[in-house]
């Protein structure tokens, strides 16, 4: 019986298990332990959240790969990190330490203004980020095993996150409402691949699970965006950047679980002191979402 | 059977964390249908219940603030047919190795399993497998950071086994009502695990508890 590993259905099926979960952005093997404790799914190992990386500037890079081992010896659920736009040497450095999953991401500042990685070229699954339908099936067409809304990272505000997600599921549902003949056109319109138009009027949804990130910051954020269809959240700087962040990620897991349940959602976010400082997507000098195409 | 059922059992599926829809779509393909469990009150009158995949941690941390624990407890004690899938199994053994030390288990079936058996998720991997009482040609198993059951009590029987790096190892087993993969039946087209857990409840009665 010859095992088969890397195929897609290996790849996506991480994501199908990470459903109704968390992902909590951590830089150290502490934060990692506490983010465990407080029932994430995975973790995202990097060196800054991004509300650093925004208040620093300069270039963003993959992490230290002595940070990740840290943080992949401290705990037993999936360990994921980030590789920048199109560096898909850094991707080779992060499947080489065995992460579970590679996040291309528009955090990180792109090394490729052209090209993202070829991610089919990768037993590692790769996550990357979408603000529209036809950035989704670009990605996913590159071999992505799961697509997160990109919403704008480090800011605590969740508006960027839920027009995108709205954008995603928006167009999914009206693709799979239009007659048959129209498909050409919205391959054309969405520059992605007609087979994969295709398979997403069929199915009506993405052919790989669809995550929200960027900006989540409270119990009723996740709970929100849960509700217009994401099917599990990531949480970057919301978590380790406010006032009581053990509770605070506990509150967040809790409302993931229970988004339809109101009392629970009250409950939970009651007393968590501090959410992180949150920014107005509107006086940004970079906009992270703009990054990839 | 429940209100909308008009004749199907009512199965729940854990619905708290994992891959709840894809457990959903292969219970109504084959007859039944599915009910998301994520409160003590969801599990009123199930004929049976499937834990599905997802994180073991995270869904032991999710049960207990639930409440649901000392119902399902007593349903399972009393019974109640469940079918569990990857972390699944996992809650459902009387012993996990490489788990959490505060990791919740319902100690279901006499087995022991070791969490994550085969490394990390570039190991992960497909594969055919022969599954006892499933006819037809072999099964094609999904093994997602697997599981392995490293050993199984007098009571248990083995439905299927594949060799490992660790050596042969039981991948399938039930023991009374209760039915472990520790691949993921739901991630395939075929729907044969899931008609053998449906087709082998034999009460039609569904299994009632006190709700407070």
């Amino acid at each position: 019986m010859t095992q088969e590993k890397a195929t897609a259905r290996v790849k996506r099926g991480l994501a199908e298990m990470l459903r109704g979960g968390v992902i909590m952005d951590v830089v150290t093997a502490e934060q990692a332990r506490i983010a465990e404790d407080a029932g994430a799914v995975a973790v995202m190992a990097l060196e800054r959240v991004p509300a650093d990386i925004r208040r620093d500037g300069g270039v963003a890079r993959m992490s230290d790969p002595a940070l990740i081992e840290a943080i992949k010896a401290a705990v037993t659920i999936p360990v994921m990190a980030k590789a920048r736009i199109g560096h898909f040497a850094e991707a080779q450095v992060l499947q080489a330490l065995e992460v579970d999953y590679v996040d291309e991401s528009e955090v990180l500042t792109p090394a490729d203004e052209a090209h993202h990685i070829d991610k089919w070229a990768f037993a590692v699954p790769f996550v990357c980020g979408a603000t529209n339908l036809g950035e989704a099936l670009r990605r996913v067409a590159e071999g992505a095993a799961l697509i997160r809304s990109k919403g704008e990272a480090g800011t605590g505000n969740v508006v960027e996150a839920v027009r995108h997600l709205r954008s995603i599921l928006g167009d999914i549902g009206a693709l799979a409402a239009a007659p048959r003949e129209e498909r050409f056109r919205w391959a054309k319109e969405l520059a992605a691949p007609v087979d994969l138009v295709e398979e997403v009027a069929g199915a009506g949804r993405l052919p790989v699970p669809l995550f929200c990130a960027g900006g989540l910051a409270t119990p009723a954020d996740a709970a929100l965006v849960m509700q217009i269809g994401a099917e599990a959240v990531f949480v970057g700087s919301g978590i380790f950047r406010s006032e009581d962040p053990a509770r605070r990620a506990r509150a967040i897991v809790e409302a993931t679980a229970h988004p339809t349940d109101p009392e629970i959602v009250a409950k939970v976010s009651t007393g968590l002191g501090a959410a992180m400082p949150g920014l107005e997507v509107a006086g940004l000098e970079t906009r992270l979402a703009d990054r990839g195409w | 059977m429940g209100e909308g059922g008009a004749g199907r059992l009512r199965i729940g599926v854990l619905a708290l964390q994992g891959d709840v829809a894809a457990h959903a779509t292969a219970l109504a393909e084959v007859g039944a249908l599915p009910v998301p469990v994520r409160r003590p009150a969801d599990l009123g009158d199930l004929a049976g219940l499937v834990i599905p995949g997802g994180e073991s941690t995270t869904l032991s941390l999710l049960l207990s603030s639930s409440g649901i624990v000392e119902p399902l407890d007593a349903l399972i004690a009393a019974g109640l047919p469940v079918l569990g899938t990857c972390a699944g199994l996992i809650l459902l053994a009387r012993e996990v190795v490489d788990g959490r030390p505060d990791q919740r288990s319902f100690g279901a079936m006499d087995i022991v399993v070791r969490r994550n058996a085969f490394g990390r998720q570039v190991s992960s991997f497909e594969s055919d497998v022969v599954v006892a009482g499933c006819p037809g040609p072999p099964v094609r198993a999904v093994f997602i950071r697997a599981p392995v059951i490293e050993e199984a009590g007098p009571a248990v029987e083995v439905l299927a086994e594949i060799d490992t790096p660790m050596g042969c190892r039981a991948v399938a087993c039930r023991q009374g009502a209760i039915t472990v993969t520790a691949f993921h039946p739901e991630l395939t087209t075929d729907r044969r695990i899931h008609e053998m857990f449906v087709s082998g409840i034999k009460t039609p009665h569904p299994h009632k508890i006190a709700i407070r």
